[in-house]
């Protein structure tokens, strides 16, 4: 496939993701992953998943892995392009709305819309870590890494950032 | 006059400070950057109250895109027009993806050493966890409030997209509906 084809599916597909990325970028991971892996055949499961770790650890918002999915597609260009589209639609779109926000804020199909997107967002979340899991986990010890996150990140308020750099370390210490 | 009023009175800030502002919150901010932004715009600056804060973030998480991003779109627009909103986006945005992708050049050239997969393998785990955390914490007031409902919408979200893997749109445009119709119902 030509670049320009490249730069043109990465537009296109971002486009629908920045518009359809209800409660954060994190819900639409399983599809990019869909769309990156299976249909394009852009990367490996394994590439997306050590992008994905990438783009967390990180520092800046958690929409940077469209970045990467992007960059591993086609360079640089398909780094910023993929950027833009996953930001500019729903740039766009909240310019407009915030100016008519007073009227709407408290219109009860505004509540509804907000209390009805919830539970899609977190189920298409929840896929998110399930795609991550399967993945990621290739071993026990890799799974009790994704516990004791899951844990600390529940129960305590401390910085991911923490968890992140302890398996990070881990792994280059050959202990996982 | 020394009456601070709400939001906005406190002297508007120009597109260049709205710019350094953004810039600190999106390279200061590790696995989310909303408390970050929280205590710059909030505490630090006083450009926002905190009522103003939670009630741009509703409006932000009801729409979709990256939260922080259209955050900071509705407080660069409100202080400055659209020179600020740009000024506020490019300020969030540059640096990190800058940052991500010298990290991910670095990962394409050493990843294959064993010392680099293998970090990069325990961060993934990690970055699983989070994921998870991210759900528990989502899910638990949504469930609170109406369990069965809301339970059904995620699991039926969670099996169309996690597992049988369908292609989102299709899931989007007829589940979405269908549980904004069940909470329209429930709230009247």
């Amino acid at each position: 496939m030509k670049v320009g084809d490249t730069l043109g599916a990465l537009a296109a597909q971002f486009t629908v993701l920045s518009l359809l990325a209800f409660g954060g970028a994190n819900a639409v991971v399983p599809e990019m992953h869909r769309q990156a892996v299976d249909v394009r055949h852009w990367m490996s499961d394994g590439e997306f998943t050590a992008l994905f770790a990438i783009a967390q650890a990180a520092p800046g918002p958690n929409f940077m892995i469209s970045t990467l999915v992007g960059w591993k597609a086609a360079g640089l260009a398909g780094a910023l392009v993929a950027t833009a589209a996953m930001c500019g639609p729903s740039c766009l779109l909240t310019y407009w709305v915030a100016k008519a926000w007073d009227r709407f804020r408290e219109a009860p199909w505004r509540r509804a819309l907000a209390a009805g997107l919830a539970p899609v967002t977190v189920g298409l979340v929840a896929a998110t870590f399930w795609l991550l899991v399967r993945a990621a986990d290739r071993d026990v010890r890799l799974a009790l890494v994704t516990a004791a996150t899951l844990a600390t990140t529940y129960f305590t308020r401390l910085s991911p950032l923490w968890c992140l750099a302890a398996a990070a370390g881990l792994g280059s210490l050959g202990l996982l | 006059m020394s009456v601070k009023l709400e939001t906005g009175e406190v002297q508007s800030p120009s597109a260049g400070a709205l710019f350094l502002a953004f810039l600190a919150v999106g390279l200061s901010g590790f696995g989310g950057v909303l408390p970050f932004a929280r205590r710059a715009l909030v505490e630090r600056r006083r450009w926002l109250t905190e009522t103003d804060f939670n009630e741009t973030l509703a409006l932000c998480q009801s729409l979709p895109g990256p939260n922080i991003v259209n955050m900071s779109v509705v407080v660069g627009s409100r202080f400055a027009g659209p020179r600020g909103a740009v000024a506020c986006v490019t300020g969030l945005v540059a640096a990190p993806v800058a940052l991500v992708l010298v990290l991910a050049e670095l990962w394409s050239r050493f990843g294959a050493l064993g010392q680099v997969r293998a970090a990069v393998g325990g961060l993934a785990a990690a970055a699983a966890g989070l994921a998870a955390a991210t759900t528990l914490k989502m899910a638990r007031p949504i469930l609170s409030r109406a369990p069965l409902s809301a339970g059904s919408i995620i699991i039926a979200a969670f099996v169309a997209v996690g597992l049988l893997r369908l292609p989102l749109p299709w899931v989007a445009l007829s589940l979405a509906p269908l549980s904004v119709l069940i909470a329209w119902r429930r709230g009247r």
